[in-house]
């Protein structure tokens, strides 16, 4: 079945929108998407979903007589399937180019980085040796099925457990996995795919393009590297040109993406092996949800509206005015009683805190300030309040008072992408300091 | 997956442009054919300016299993009624048929309560696709994940993520 044609309107959309550094979902240029790894009952089958990009991997080895001009190697067999359960446009049976590109790149990352030490592999010398098979399947195409797939690939390696065997003379004596516990593969280092997109004949640059950038794309660099920084493949393709400091900037980034999807993979790994050993339960049954069409897929929401804040956010930040409304409320709040200085979210400012502290003159808070005060400097969020006063209305009468505005202005325009955790964050430190008054009094 | 019914109006993208008809692609298990002489005020001379990649806002005449489906941008009247080719700005996404469904009821209001964010224009095709254009990228953007986040959101949470948004 074909796949649905791009109309003239989304490709403009998308290259107007790339140009003034927007993406569909609300990610930021270099921004990857959410990475999450799940195992199997299996040693050696995992999960990989890249945002809604999925990827089964699994590893099964078998014993075989090794290649003619390598006795005393094991053999590294890769492969990724496109189903059509992916995407429309894969059709069974039929050797793309796409699927040839993609299995050509997997293998020269994996194997010929040697990352994988097939001598460990041999059992006897030219005789037996293990073959290790990796299957990748791909389950959803939103992009970037590079990346899913080599991660998945070296995960399901780190994971597998192969039978082991000893040697005595001319006997192989091959344990199952009741007799022995079997053994991990040898593995030197993990190498990660990051691939980068470039529009516009090189000026603009994503990481982790998603489907619908992929379309709209001029070229594509692939790197892998591992967490020592070593590349161990660059592959660019739809002919573009690239400059050295792209190309060096690139690589750059590669080190501190691959850095955390490294720490990722191994905390995974932890994770699961502390299952196993603890006799939990584990595999696929536990890790993936049940996902039911009626019932409100909860996780999705919350991003969703995140992101939509945070360009929310990125408007308002632009454009002056608010700031002047915020002003409004303090003319009001003086008739009160509650001359709260109370400030709910300081967005993490060093100095407004200090001043709050300088200004306040209740006993009640005193204590709580230094405690918050501390907290601060640990950049969590401070909430001074005295009564119940609204967050904006306090946020407010703080800016009134000092002139500390274009300071604050400036921080809060670096600080925007942050702005809904510290939102969120100061609501949950209001409302347990709402509670330690109440207790208090 | 979308089934054409008679009478629905939908969003197409033009795939090619044969001579005297359009094919459209509707999201269906087939191309849909359009004449360009179903256009409000086409005539022989005077042909629509359409081209492969256009968006399409029009109408199923024919519609079954047995035949490939039609579809017109003009109504029983001759006037096209806001259907024809959609402008060039703006952005498409897809949603499910339901959601498009709860949003063409009257009195939606999660479009009045977006409607009050800030003005734009939107048009819902019944194949489960949205196409938005508001004044800046941002907006249409967040338009956009607004609408695919409804679909997953109960009636609280999306009060609060317009009162969050309207805040500003």
């Amino acid at each position: 079945m074909k796949e649905t044609p791009l109309s003239n309107c989304e490709r403009r959309f998308l290259l107007r929108a790339i140009e003034e550094r927007k993406r569909l979902d609300g990610r930021q240029s270099y921004d990857y998407r959410n990475v999450r790894v799940s195992f199997g009952a299996d040693y050696g089958c995992c999960v990989v979903e890249l945002g809604r990009t999925r990827v089964l991997g699994q590893v099964s080895c078998e014993l075989v007589s090794p290649k003619l001009n390598r006795a005393t190697e094991g053999i590294l067999f890769f492969n990724l399937e496109l189903s059509p359960m992916a995407s429309p446009s894969f059709e069974p049976g039929r050797q793309s180019e796409l699927l040839v590109k993609l299995n050509r790149l997997l293998e020269r990352c994996l194997r010929n980085s040697k990352c994988i030490d097939t001598e460990s592999l041999c059992v006897v010398a030219g005789v037996k040796v293990w073959q290790i098979r990796v299957d990748l399947h791909l389950l959803n195409h939103d992009g970037n099925i590079i990346d899913a797939a080599s991660i998945a690939a070296i995960v399901a390696l780190c994971h597998f457990r192969r039978p082991d065997v000893s040697v005595q003379g001319e006997e192989v004596t091959l344990y199952t996995p009741e007799e022995r516990d079997p053994v991990p593969l040898s593995i030197h280092h993990m190498p990660i795919c990051v691939s980068f997109a470039f529009f516009q004949q090189g000026t603009y640059l994503l990481v982790d393009p998603s489907e619908r950038e992929e379309r709209v794309m001029d070229g594509l660099l692939v790197i892998a590297m591992n967490k020592h920084r070593e590349i161990c493949t660059i592959q660019s393709s739809g002919g573009i040109m690239l400059l050295k400091e792209q190309v060096l900037r690139c690589s750059k980034i590669t080190g501190v993406k691959v850095a955390e999807i490294t720490e990722l993979i191994q905390k995974a790994l932890e994770n699961d092996r502390k299952v196993r050993k603890e006799g939990g339960k584990f595999g696929f049954a536990e890790s993936i949800p049940n996902q039911k069409i009626s019932a409100f897929k909860m996780e999705r929401a919350p991003v969703d509206t995140d992101d939509v804040e945070e360009q929310a956010e990125e408007i308002i930040t632009k454009a002056d005015p608010p700031l002047d409304v915020f002003a409004e409320p303090i003319l009001r709040l003086p008739g009160t009683a509650q001359i709260g200085e109370g400030i709910e979210n300081s967005w993490g400012d060093l100095e407004e805190s200090e001043r709050e502290e300088e200004e306040e003159s209740n006993s009640d808070d005193v204590t709580a300030s230094e405690d918050q005060k501390m907290e601060v400097e640990e950049i969590n969020v401070v909430s001074e309040t005295k009564k119940d006063d609204p967050i904006v209305l306090s946020d407010s009468e703080e800016e009134g008072v000092v002139i500390l505005e274009p300071e604050k202005t400036s921080k809060k325009t670096r600080t925007h992408t942050n702005a809904k955790q510290e939102n969120s964050s100061s609501k949950k430190a209001f409302n347990k300091k709402r509670k330690k008054k109440r207790a208090t009094r | 997956q979308y089934v054409p019914v008679k009478g629905d109006h939908v969003i197409g993208i033009v795939t090619i442009k044969a001579g005297d008809i359009f094919k459209v692609d509707v999201g269906g298990s087939e191309q849909a054919s359009l004449s360009y002489l179903a256009f409000e005020g086409a005539t022989k001379r005077n042909r629509p300016n359409v081209q492969v990649g256009d968006l399409i806002y029009g109408q199923f005449i024919v519609a079954n299993k047995d035949m490939e489906p039609e579809m017109v941008c003009i109504d029983s009247s001759g006037r096209a009624n806001g259907m024809g080719v959609i402008g060039h700005e703006g952005l498409l996404f897809k949603v499910s048929l339901g959601l498009i469904r709860k949003l063409l009821t009257p009195n939606c209001e999660i479009i009045q309560e977006l409607g009050q964010l800030y003005p734009f224009e939107i048009v819902f095709g019944m194949n489960g696709r949205i196409w938005v254009k508001a004044k800046t990228i941002q907006q249409t953007l967040i338009v956009a994940n607004i609408l695919e986040a409804c679909e997953h959101m109960t009636a609280e949470q999306r009060m609060q993520a317009f009162a969050k948004l309207s805040e500003r």
